[in-house]
């Protein structure tokens, strides 16, 4: 059974510019959820927001799913966030907090680096790893974490096609696992080939949410079918810009 | 002139033993004042980066402030410090090389941490988020960040180093300049272009700029191996 969250009211105004703009909505517990939307619609602000790594200024977010106990999340960024220092020790750094035996957690990073294909690249420096490597390694460190909850930044954005369908291939993987899965993507091809539902925000509200297939093919609100069409009316840009 | 020049390059290639005993406590005082000034410097200026609290900014101006401290200064606060009647002179550490290293890593403490915490800011900015998203605490942060950032920390750690090795005030003050005891390669410049006694002056300052150039390039190095070894 997956992790679903249930979004209220979301508001978030750093610096008096509106970013979220109450934002409601709720992520049901299987599969992949895909956020979408133009540049500066809130998507990566809402994913922080998710995970705690932003305050929003006001209304709320709701685990429900994993009864007592804290819902655990892990994030997966654009950038992977690698340290200068081995795959391994990459790797390693999820398990810091649960202070476990040195042992123990050189066997599960050398399982969680086996299972996204780096088992051969343990001892190599993570920043010299290939993008779509350091994609998968930042994953692997993601997955340590033993996730109820993954959230993902665009993690694809700047791999190329091969490397995007490994990612690709992993994160299917995890979310047939069980662990839910939210995916911030600006790329519709990839939200058609991986994600159940869709929400599609615009100007840090929510347009349209629901099947992912179904709105792909048939959006009901104006936003939504100006976005795939590739128009974005409610952007307004300087006259000197036209 | 040019029979001073001769003269201490003679000094230099005989070993002269008073020369090379004023070298190495130079270097034992300098190189312990760095190694504690580490030991305190860079995680204190790792965690002024990371973390986040009341008088955070207040903090990081003070270290800023403090790099540059007069050494004649510090070294007349351990004096006063360990002077018979301060609170710490009945420790019996005034005129010892001990002294010396309290004054000096005193002196280059600030230095350490305020130039630490630069780097490490700069460090949290690129990677922070992605540490914090794995739950770390401040502390394993500043630590991760720490280790991220080793190969630029080494030129905070060389400064610290051309600080403490180049001063002349505050060992001057706590050393007292004892031939054989506390008499370091600056104080013994000092004192022996007063005498007159040239060849030794400049003996003892080639042999600091030598050690220093050699410090410097042999951290170079290992620093630009590692760079390009880890990215």
């Amino acid at each position: 059974m997956g992790v679903t969250v249930t979004l209220r009211d979301i508001r978030f105004r750093p610096d008096g510019r509106t970013v979220l703009d109450g934002v409601n909505a709720v992520v049901g517990p299987k599969g992949i959820t895909a956020i979408a939307g133009p540049n500066g619609a809130g998507k990566s602000v809402l994913l922080r927001i998710i995970d705690g790594l932003l305050t929003a200024d006001s209304g709320s977010v709701e685990f429900q799913g994993t009864g007592a106990r804290p819902v655990r999340r892990a994030f997966v960024f654009q950038k992977p966030g690698l340290i200068r220092a081995s795959t391994a020790e990459n790797a390693a750094l999820a398990l810091l907090p649960m202070k476990l035996p040195r042992q123990e957690a050189a066997r599960r990073v050398e399982e969680a680096l086996a299972h996204v294909g780096l088992a051969g690249r343990a001892g190599d420096p993570a920043r010299k790893l290939s993008g779509g490597e350091q994609q998968r390694l930042a994953l692997a460190r993601a997955l340590l974490t033993e996730p109820d909850l993954l959230l993902l930044d665009e993690p694809t954005a700047s791999l190329d096609p091969n490397a995007t369908e490994e990612v690709e291939r992993l994160v299917a993987q995890v979310a047939a696992g069980g662990t839910k899965v939210i995916l911030v993507s600006h790329n519709l091809a990839q939200v058609a080939r991986l994600a159940r539902d869709l929400i599609l925000l615009t100007e840090g509200r929510v347009a349209e949410q629901g099947s992912a297939r179904a709105l792909l093919t048939n959006p009901q609100t104006p936003e939504a079918r100006a976005y795939l069409k590739g128009e974005m009316p409610w952007l307004s840009y300087p006259a000197a810009a036209c | 002139m040019l029979a001073s020049f001769a003269a201490a390059v003679s000094l230099i290639g005989t070993f002269d033993p008073e020369v090379i005993r004023i070298l190495l406590l130079s270097l034992a005082v300098s190189g312990s004042a760095v190694l504690i000034g580490c030991v305190i410097g860079l995680p204190l200026g790792a965690l002024v980066a990371v973390a986040r609290f009341p008088g955070r900014q207040a903090v990081t101006v003070l270290l800023n402030a403090f790099m540059g401290l007069p050494a004649v200064v510090v070294g007349l606060i351990v004096y006063l410090l360990l002077s018979r009647s301060g609170p710490l002179g009945g420790l019996g550490l005034l005129f010892t090389p001990t002294a010396m290293v309290i004054a000096q890593t005193m002196l280059v403490t600030p230095l350490i941490a305020a130039l630490t915490r630069q780097v490490i800011e700069d460090s949290d900015r690129e990677l922070g988020e992605s540490l914090r998203s794995l739950r770390l605490s401040r502390w394993q942060q500043a630590r991760t960040l720490l280790f991220d950032a080793r190969f630029s920390l080494v030129v905070a750690v060389l400064a610290a180093f051309g600080r403490a090795v180049s001063e002349v005030g505050a060992v001057l003050l706590v050393g007292g300049n004892i031939a054989g005891h506390t008499r370091t390669v600056t104080t013994a410049i000092s004192l022996e272009t007063q005498k007159g006694d040239l060849p030794l002056a400049l003996a003892l300052g080639i042999l600091l700029i030598a050690v220093v150039i050699a410090v410097n390039a042999a951290t170079t190095g290992v620093r630009a191996f590692s760079m390009r070894r880890y990215g």
